[in-house]
């Protein structure tokens, strides 16, 4: 597997998503920078977090039009596998990859901590090495996660089941409390359609060691793997 | 210098959308003694310079809005051309 790391100005978990492939998933990872126009052939593109241009306008509003990103999008278009985590899923929903829109937190403060997700399925690209309602425990570190669109299209979203990870508890049931940011339906990540572009605001990258306090991360990192490796449909669709 | 137009771009969260800043400053208000203002919503203006000899103004002007200063998801915007 070969993963293309973006790196905006203002990126600071580009080198957390690089370490987490090179160093312990052991496979190839290669950073790309805003300027470029070229993938270098990655299998997979990580869109990390951080605060792109300062965050400025809306976070994820400007990165949007770096160079790169026409690639990023040239290259979802046509099936290739994208994660934006945090700043890059902001990212993903400016450019209309993904749908809806992340805002201001519900509370206004900045969510720091480690959250848990129940994942809603286990036969995408991205969630193949998990069960149904498995709870996985990683961190969130966001000022700007609170996931909205509006009723009509949230149904839609539900009903085509583009709702992969769900705040939860750490017993797995989606509760407000268990909500760091007033997501509706507790949304912590969704896919697109296609299931070949995910965006979701916790950080796998950031627990992929016991002594980061979870490896669950590896999960999300090891199915996209899985559906490299694997022939089509193998592995989720 | 001095024949470009200007024009003032409001935006703000589509009615409906959770405005968290606003509720904030409107309980703020409140707490301040104010109880006469029944909500707050806030937003952001922009002042745009233009080229007063560019073509198709306000078209471009309605593109700018839509594609980078709005978020046409959660947010509208309003414009007001100054000269």
């Amino acid at each position: 597997m070969k993963v293309g790391v973006v790196t905006f100005p203002g990126s600071n978990c580009d080198y957390d998503s690089y370490a987490a492939v090179k160093h312990i998933q052991k496979e190839q990872a290669e950073f790309l920078w805003h300027k470029s126009t070229d993938l270098a052939g990655a299998d997979l593109v990580i869109l990390p977090g951080g605060f792109s241009y300062g965050d400025y306008l809306r976070a994820g509003a400007i990165a949007r039009f770096s160079p790169i990103m026409d690639e990023v999008i040239k290259f979802a278009n046509s099936g290739g596998m994208v994660i934006g985590i945090c700043n890059g899923f902001q990212v993903l929903t400016e450019c209309g990859l993904l749908p809806g829109a992340l805002m201001r937190n519900r509370h206004l403060r900045f969510s720091c901590k480690q959250v848990y997700l129940r994942t809603e399925r286990s036969d995408t690209r991205f969630s193949n090495q998990c069960t149904v309602g498995e709870v996985l425990k990683m961190p969130v570190a966001h000022g700007e996660g609170n996931y909205f669109f509006q009723d009509e299209n949230i149904r839609e979203l539900e009903d085509n089941g583009q709702v992969l990870f769900r705040y939860c508890d750490r017993d797995g049931q989606v509760t407000d409390e268990a909500n760091p940011n007033g997501s509706i339906n507790n949304i912590a990540g969704i896919i697109n359609r296609e299931g070949n572009v995910l965006g979701m605001m916790p950080h796998p990258e950031r627990a992929v060691e016991p002594v980061l306090g979870s490896v669950d991360g590896l999960k999300i990192l090891d199915s996209v793997r899985a559906a490299c490796t694997q022939p089509a449909g193998a592995a989720g669709r | 210098m001095g024949k470009n137009k200007k024009a003032v771009v409001y935006v703000s969260l589509k009615d409906g959308v959770l405005d968290p800043q606003g509720v904030t400053i409107h309980k703020a208000l409140r707490q301040m003694g104010y109880d006469d203002f029944v909500s707050v919503r806030s937003g952001r203006f922009f002042e745009l310079e233009i080229d007063a000899d560019g073509a198709d103004i306000d078209r471009k002007i309605d593109e700018v809005c839509s594609r980078l200063l709005a978020n046409p998801v959660i947010e509208k915007y309003k414009v007001e051309k100054v000269k």
